[in-house]
């Protein structure tokens, strides 16, 4: 996989103005919001004098300007020190490394539930566009992608949590519960089922009219009725070439999902008490914390460059006339 | 280089993660003597002694034991580590015998040198009431291991003192603390105490763990094995859990009030409003008296007319909620009087008032405009925000809500003085000498949050502040505070609308709740699951 690990870094590498510019944005935006990380501190604990805001400002180096904290912290990044995170007291790489488990796991179940899910109602529904069963399948995926997040969840809670007691309300395992191994594997997944059914209903329908429309325009075109002329069967037809040809925009979107997926699951990880990225994120705003803030989005562009280029080399899988030209096999 | 991945088994490892999701049955049998309790947030700061907060204290008060605690009976004060305490004639010192026997968690004594330590080097320097209250404190003598006398510069009330033992007294150990930076102590996240629970675990956006104390102090105490709080920041989630026997206690109103009634109807919860009096909100309209139309007694007096409190309980806190007369709430037991300039909701009398303060309806029907900043800490507070605009329109005051986030809204209101009306919501701790007065006292430095930062000025009211701070006899310190009432609501400073305190939602199994007026942040050494 050293192809992928090149990929990665060569792209890493070659993202770092933009990267540059999302941090330098994205502090600025911070800094503008009003209060600073002291004002947050007092807010939560009731208030304090002037004079221990100013000490406490001093001690954080709160006191420098903007711009100084700003090249401080980019100082650090480059170093590959995540710095200390004023709003949690703690430093940043274990706050990191502590919310990443649960997000991927969150994510990547949700993101290949929703692409598998989609892109296998999309087939159905692509079969025969304009048939009854399309427009069963697309006006339900519009339906439940319409639905509020939040809402789903909470509805989903209350039926197979509250009312059926199927599964557990909340958090990402059972606390101190003292399971290992397979139990306690089991014990997340338990716990991951509805989080990752909300995320895949609402994500579901893109996928899915995706696929279905990219399906109805193959279907008109020259080589499918080549292929009915030759005397294909049906099947074959709707699978290898019509599906086949028709998933490529689908992998793209799965790339640009990946990202979506990351920033998008504040709400869900609200409503399911799970510690992940998109309540660390917004942890750092309310906490007005630059260093963890920018930390988060550091490493969610690792991930989402990471999913693209595996995006990519898929791509370079799934259609051979996007392969690298020293790949390509004469067909 | 080819690759080995191809479609086949991208499609088979997609097949694979889905099959890894089947659902498996999870027996939820709860753990016998665990407690969990939802906790909507998690405090920047833990230690007790530093932040005498109540999301600090929800928590840290479990493992980090007070002098002494509030109580319904008698004094009103319950000795915890202190057996007992007397002031001295002249208010220059208080003796506090300190109780025998008790062990920190690590083993180790509690002596007068951990309370000496901890009020010198922590409550006084660091804490954020604490460097007020006890700012006259010079010295902690320590005649024997059981003795702590505090010696004061200037006399101070006993009755202060004794108001703010809950709030102010949580005792370090000194062992752990001494010489070390003591903000950044690693203790400040994993407590040590004397309290009926010693620290479990912390993960952070998940839950706490304290497990029981084997060798507390109050024998046979604390009744439970384990506390659990679980992070749920969503409160619908909150009623959820509470609902599916996950949670078995959601406190400080966790669960919104409009799903209370309908929470109170599950068979095994119950809504419980007692255990929260000592820890009355207050909801105040803030102003800024450097705006020119509020510098208007007669102005003031018409905003004060324009809000039907009766609405704004009954509307927006849903009943569970008393209307304000003065800066201390009627359920204060020692200060309260209801001897004070009343301003009934009456929409005629703020227009003419306004008429008179020579500010008529102008052609576009309005008299002037104002800058309105609700605070965003509660759902409360914020609706309050959107009913004042209403109120102030009917009499022809038109206000443009500004909305922030807590940060921004501290900064606008406290520093930078960006307002000319703010909704806050400060706490009323016992003794109005500890919170309160700072709402209306002048010449307080620009960027001490919830106190006046509206300009305010007024020398009768900060002669009668600093009087009622030195003094001693009780009687004549509640003489001066019914006086303090009057001048607040004759001159209006600042409106007091409601105040409020909180609903818990319980499990029935559940016993030992709601013992003392200041429960949620207590010990809950007697909290047990039957």
């Amino acid at each position: 996989m050293t192809a992928v690990l090149r990929l990665v870094i060569s792209r890493l590498i070659g993202g770092i103005p933009v990267l540059l510019i999302v941090l330098a944005g994205v502090f600025a935006l911070l800094e503008a919001a009003g209060g600073d990380a002291i004002d947050a501190y007092f807010a939560s604990i009731g208030g304090g004098d002037a004079a221990l805001a100013a000490q406490l400002r001093a001690e954080h180096g709160l006191d420098h300007s903007a711009l100084q904290r700003f090249l401080f912290l980019l100082g650090h990044l480059a170093q590959g020190d995540l710095g200390w995170s004023v709003a949690q007291g703690r430093p940043v790489a274990p706050l990191i490394a502590e919310r990443l488990p649960a997000t991927l796991a969150l994510m990547g179940s949700a993101t290949a539930f929703s692409f598998t899910l989609g892109s296998g109602l999309g087939i159905l529904a692509g079969r025969r566009p304009g048939s009854a069963l399309d427009r069963l399948l697309s006006g339900g995926a519009l339906l439940l992608h319409a639905v509020p997040g939040f809402w789903l969840g909470l509805v989903l809670s209350v039926v197979f949590a509250v009312k059926l007691r199927w599964l557990p309300v909340s958090g990402i395992e059972t606390i101190a519960s003292g399971k290992t191994g397979l139990a306690r594997v089991a014990d997340i997944a338990a716990h991951l089922v509805l989080p990752v059914a909300t995320l895949t209903l609402i994500y579901l329908a893109l996928f899915l009219r995706v696929m279905r429309g990219a399906m109805a325009e193959v279907w008109a075109q020259e080589f499918v009725l080549a292929a009915r002329a030759r005397g294909i069967a049906p099947r074959r037809i709707l699978l290898n070439h019509v599906a086949r040809t028709a998933v490529l925009p689908l992998v793209t979107l799965l790339g640009l999902q990946s990202a979506a997926m990351l920033g998008g699951s504040v709400v869900i990880e609200s409503v399911f008490g799970i510690a992940g990225f998109g309540r660390l994120a917004a942890e750092a705003v309310a906490g007005r914390d630059p260093a963890l803030l920018l930390a988060v989005i550091l490493v969610s562009a690792v991930l989402v460059v990471g999913c693209n280029s595996l995006v990519d080399l898929a791509y370079g899988l799934l259609d051979p006339r996007v392969r690298p030209v020293a790949h390509r096999r004469e067909v | 280089m080819p690759l080995s991945l191809t479609r086949r088994a991208l499609l088979l490892s997609s097949a694979a993660l889905l099959a890894m999701q089947a659902l498996p049955t999870s027996a939820r049998a709860a753990t016998s003597g665990r407690i969990t309790i939802a906790a909507d947030s998690e405090p920047a700061q833990l230690n007790p002694a530093i932040a005498a907060s109540n999301g600090t204290f929800f928590i840290a008060s479990k493992v980090i034991e007070p002098l002494a605690e509030a109580a319904y009976d008698g004094t009103g004060l319950r000795p915890l580590l202190a057996t007992g305490w007397e002031g001295s004639e002249d208010g220059l010192s208080v003796t506090f015998h300190l109780r025998d026997g008790v062990r920190w968690h690590d083993g180790k004594p509690f002596t007068s040198a951990d309370v000496a330590f901890s009020a010198l080097q922590v409550w006084k320097p660091m804490q954020n009431i604490g460097r007020t209250l006890l700012a006259n404190l010079t010295a902690v003598d320590t005649p024997d291991a059981k003795t702590a006398i505090f010696r004061f510069s200037k006399p101070t009330p006993l009755q202060l003192i004794e108001k703010a033992l809950p709030v102010v007294s949580s005792v370090l150990p000194k062992h752990v603390y001494e010489g070390t930076d003591i903000a950044r102590n690693p203790a400040n996240s994993a407590l040590i105490g004397t309290g009926p629970f010693v620290w479990g675990d912390y993960k952070p956006g998940q839950y706490y763990l304290l497990k029981r104390n084997p060798s507390y102090w109050q024998p046979d105490l604390p009744r439970a094995e384990e506390l659990v709080f679980t992070v749920l920041p969503d409160r619908a989630s909150a009623a959820s859990a509470l609902e599916a026997g996950d949670v078995q206690l959601a406190a400080f109103s966790a669960v919104p009030l409009v799903d209370l009634a309908r929470i109170g109807a599950v068979p095994g919860l119950a809504v419980i409003t007692k255990g929260y009096e000592a820890l009355t909100y207050q909801l105040i309209v803030e102003i800024n008296h450097r705006n020119e139309p509020l510098a208007n007694l007669k102005v003031r007096q018409a905003i004060a007319h324009a809000i039907d409190k009766k609405f704004v309980r009954d509307t927006i806190f849903l009943g569970h909620a008393t209307e304000a007369t003065g800066p201390v709430p009627t359920n204060d037991p020692t200060f309260y009087t209801s001897d004070v300039t009343p301003h009934a909701f009456d929409i005629e009398k703020a227009k003419a008032l306004l008429d008179e303060a020579g500010y008529p309806v102008g052609a576009d029907g309005k008299r002037f405009a104002l800058k309105l900043l609700p605070a965003p800490y509660f759902t409360e507070t914020r609706q309050f925000g959107d009913y004042l605009r209403q109120a102030l329109a009917a009499v022809g005051i038109e206000a443009t809500i500004v909305a922030q986030d807590a940060p921004g809204h501290l900064k606008a209101v406290y520093t930078d003085h960006d307002f000319d009306l703010a909704v806050a919501p400060p706490v009323f701790r016992a003794d109005p000498a500890i919170s309160t007065t700072n709402l209306v006292r002048s010449g307080l430095p620009a960027g001490v949050n919830f106190s006046n930062q509206g300009g305010y000025s007024n020398a009768e009211l900060d002669k009668l502040i600093d009087t009622a701070l030195t003094t001693l006899d009780p009687a004549k310190r509640v003489e001066l505070y019914h006086r303090f009432q009057q001048l607040v609501t004759q001159d209006l400073p600042l409106i007091n609308v409601v105040d409020w305190t909180f609903t818990s939602v319980a499990a029935t199994q559940l016993s030992g709740l709601a013992t003392n007026p200041r429960w949620a942040v207590s010990n809950w050494a007697e909290l047990a699951l039957a």
